[in-house]
């Protein structure tokens, strides 16, 4: 025995006797885990979390979120003199004076920025494979109420500055909170301290964003992954892998130095992006005040759909009995988006009331063979895209020229007739897609050889597929319509014969298929 | 359908195919040898943020293509952190993917769903728990259970009143008062019609009242007032909103009906003032009626007067609530 084992071998004895650790260690350190890039996606989500923490938590140690006015004295001359909040003279001091400080700054929110990227990308992944069914159902709402937060999280990080663009921002959030009907003025009064902007809610807002949301997230986030470890991850089709069966690498060392080494390379690229882009450069934007704006006011994107919808919505206000109603901002503001996010919670529950599919699933689906689950999905992404363009419009008509009301006009049009087509779309390509598979299991693939037979003919060598790619090509499951006849065994009619019309149609959309290779069509091609 | 008559067998996981480093002691060395240059990359960008950090000043501007002006200070500081994390994260992974094994394998999945036993254990426990308690049986404890838990959610409600003043009527006030002066913004300087010509274009404020030296965000956030010159002729309103013009100087909330940015951007030829933040549209020469986008209402228009030494003042106050709607607002 070396002198390293016996260190580690006393080390391990001291926490099994007083913990009894040791049983479960052994277990989890075996845990084996699926690789795929598409798994990675989540991960960077994570590490940018920590980044998030790690620099953010730097930044506290400078920033002062106040609104007290101070007049600004520090090393960026453009704005000697001029009066500006705590918040954001305490920015420029990190920005000029910090060493080291505008570096942490643009690390902070290009990580912001990749957390949320990652998020998406993530989430779609989980949709469009699948992993989102049973049992990871819980998993999944937890990760939309991630999302969520985030989105919130990060409009708080960016209004924290109080320069002209955030200010700005913070004036439309509370513009919305105005809209609310009958408590709508109360609760702008109260989150803001009195009327806008107050000195209030910048320290406000500052708590909940380095406090509250961080330690929602932390609680979530281990939820998340607990889950993820004790339900075992999903994998894609292909040889040996089952429902039953995981197949993959053990957690030590494997995993753990690529997970640990994967951490680094976020860290280290989200540095490389901090160091030679600038982002948010708030000393050229100025102090906030509520009389001045610049042109081209964006926010970042991950709110980008919600100013999209705000800009493209019509001017709708309805006066009743002396009160107001603005249509205009509670339908882009808060109904659309409350609806997208309930549907988007909700679509497991959805899929499976559809399906009837009540059963575990560990393997996860080509987008291909769930051609419907993926055609929703390419229209939702394709309602969220118009919004997102619209949110930048004023930018699109300045970079190509282009009219700003055509653009608006487009985006009004577009999000109702766009997304319809896209599902059609989706819909045929993935059957086609299906269809291709088909063919290529039956008849190989083509070689491009051409050969001339004894009697004359020239046909196409097809070369056939290895059996592992046969497989992948048919392993999937094709189940039909489910049956939701209008009267029982009995001939009595079923009670909500309408919900249940509608779910057999639904379920009819669902199970439309390009029927995969059976025995039967191999038995024919044989005979041929 | 044909599930049950799989057309395809599953040849089961491909055999393990052996990398150059499992079989050839040279080719680990050499593996080793690049880990290990990676981590030594690694090294050399903590000694790059090192030299940075002491030894490069400030003031030094590097010109990146794309980028532009690049503080080299920062620009170094970040290369030498990016450096050194991202190869220790290349170095780990790379060092897992030549040398470390790479059997996959293969473990069987456990049913979630409990044994039926423990299931109806479970139950059974449940019962008697609740029976214990007699949460059942006792409805007057249930019942005034249920009241005061409903209850005491009240208390921390009601501890987040002091978050804010009640809104009042201060919603539907602003500084500006019959005889107010307009100001200019910046400046403070009171204005007379001829300091605009036609075409021109200035925010405005309320002259501040005497012993005021400094005005607060929340008046500006209200105050704010777009003065417009136009020839007189070009306007296209009634009677009573041309009498609130003087000599083709009009004025509005610069505080937009919709969401309250500041509409900013005057356009000279059309004559349209435009929100930036979400493109709602304005024609100024008919009371700022809106052409485009989501706002619903005009921008209020503020009456303009001579005083006795010829200075713009405000002839009464907004006749209607600036900026965003509001529940309580009445049209």
């Amino acid at each position: 025995m070396t002198a390293r084992e016996r260190i580690a071998g006393t080390v391990a004895n001291y926490v099994d006797e007083r913990t009894g650790s040791a049983a479960w260690m052994k277990k989890n350190l075996n845990k084996v885990f699926p690789d795929h890039w598409s798994f990675l996606l989540g991960e960077i989500a994570l590490y940018s979390f920590i980044i998030l923490l790690l620099s953010g938590t730097f930044l506290t140690f400078w920033f002062d979120p106040s609104a007290r006015e101070v007049v600004y004295e520090g090393d960026y001359q453009p704005l000697a003199g001029i009066e500006m909040s705590a918040a954001y003279a305490s920015t420029l001091h990190i920005s000029f004076e910090v060493r080291g400080g505008l570096l942490m700054r643009q690390i902070h929110h290009w990580s912001a920025l990749l957390f949320m990227v990652s998020i998406v990308v993530h989430l779609l992944r989980v949709y469009f494979t699948g992993a989102f069914r049973k049992p990871r159902e819980f998993n999944w709402i937890i990760g939309v109420g991630l999302l969520t937060l985030a989105i919130v999280e990060g409009f708080l990080g960016y209004s924290l500055p109080d320069d002209l663009l955030s200010g700005t921002g913070i004036r439309i959030a509370h513009a919305i909170i105005l809209a609310i009907p009958v408590v709508g003025t109360y609760l702008a009064f109260f989150a803001f301290g009195g009327a806008f902007p107050g000195e209030a809610f910048i320290p406000r807002i500052f708590t909940v964003h380095v406090l509250l949301l961080p330690g929602i997230f932390l609680a979530l986030i281990t939820v998340h992954l607990m889950l993820v470890w004790y339900q075992k991850h999903t994998q894609y089709p292909g040889p040996g892998r089952t429902e039953k069966n995981v197949v993959g690498y053990p957690l030590m060392p494997v995993y753990m130095a690529k997970a640990g080494g994967f951490f680094f390379v976020v860290f280290g690229v989200t540095t490389f992006l901090a160091a030679v882009a600038s982002i948010n450069p708030v000393w050229l934007y100025g102090p906030y005040t509520p009389g001045q704006i610049s042109a081209g006011s964006q926010p970042d994107w991950y709110m980008g759909w919600l100013d999209g919808l705000v800009r493209m919505s019509p001017p709708l206000e309805s006066y009743l009995f002396g009160y107001t109603i603005s249509w205009n901002i509670l339908i882009p503001g808060l109904i659309v988006p409350g609806l997208m996010f309930t549907g988007l919670a909700l679509y497991p529950f959805i899929e499976s009331w559809i399906t009837g599919d009540k059963r575990e699933h560990h393997l996860l689906d080509r987008p291909r063979n769930a051609p419907n689950r993926t055609a929703i999905g390419a229209m939702a992404l394709t309602f969220t895209l118009v919004a997102l363009i619209n949110g930048g419009n004023d930018i699109i008509a300045q970079q190509f020229e282009l009219s700003i009301n055509q653009i608006m006009w487009f985006s009004r049009i577009g999000i109702i007739v766009l997304p319809p087509i896209a599902f059609v779309v989706t819909k045929r390509i993935c059957l086609s897609l299906q269809r291709a598979d088909r063919e290529l299991v039956l008849h190989g693939k083509e070689t491009g050889r051409l050969v001339r037979l004894p009697h004359g003919e020239f046909v196409e060598v097809h070369e056939e597929l290895s059996p592992e790619k046969k497989w992948l090509l048919t392993s999937h499951e094709q189940s039909g319509p489910l049956e939701l006849p209008e009267t029982d065994q009995a001939g009595v009619r079923r009670p909500s014969a309408i919900r249940n019309k509608l779910r057999a149609r639904m379920s009819t959309a669902n199970a439309e298929a390009v029927p995969k290779v059976s025995s039967k069509d191999l038995n024919e091609i044989e005979h041929h | 359908m044909a599930n049950d008559l799989e057309a395809i067998k599953d040849p089961g996981i491909p055999p393990h195919v052996n990398r150059k480093a499992d079989t050839d002691p040279l080719a680990a060395k050499r593996a080793e040898r690049q880990v290990a240059i990676l981590f030594a990359l690694s090294s050399f960008g903590t000694l790059l943020f090192i030299f940075a950090y002491v030894a490069i000043p400030d003031d030094i501007f590097i010109f990146l293509p794309v980028m532009g002006n690049t503080n080299a200070h920062q620009l170094f500081l970040g290369l030498g952190l990016a450096f050194s994390l991202f190869f220790i994260g290349i170095g780990a992974i790379h060092w897992a993917k030549t040398l470390m094994p790479d059997n996959e394998v293969t473990v069987q999945r456990h049913e979630f769903r409990s044994p039926e036993e423990d299931r109806k254990d479970f139950v059974k426990t449940a019962k008697e728990g609740a029976a214990a308690a007699g949460l059942g049986r006792r409805s007057l404890i249930k019942k005034s259970l249920g009241l005061s838990l409903g209850l005491v959610g009240l208390s921390p409600l009601l501890l987040l009143r002091d978050l804010g003043p009640l809104p009042g009527d201060s919603l539907t006030k602003t500084g500006w008062k019959t005889g107010t002066r307009l100001v200019t913004d910046p400046g403070d300087r009171p204005i007379k019609p001829e300091d605009l010509e036609v075409g021109a274009v200035a925010q405005v404020l309320p002259e501040m009242l005497p012993g005021e030296d400094h005005r607060k965000l929340t008046e500006i956030a209200t105050d704010a007032v777009l003065l417009i010159r136009l020839r007189p002729e070009e306007f296209n309103l009634d009677a009573e909103r041309l009498s609130w013009t003087y000599e083709g100087i009009i004025a509005f909330s610069k505080i937009c009906s919709h969401m309250g940015c500041a509409v900013a951007l005057y356009e000279q030829q059309t004559k349209h003032l435009l929100c930036p933040c979400h493109q709602s549209t304005f024609d100024v020469t008919r009371a700022a009626k809106v052409l485009f986008g989501p706002a619903a209402r005009p921008l209020p228009q503020l009456a303009l007067a001579l005083d006795a030494e010829g200075y713009l003042v405000a002839k009464q106050p907004f006749s209607e609530p600036v900026g965003p709607s509001f529940w309580e607002r009445s049209s």
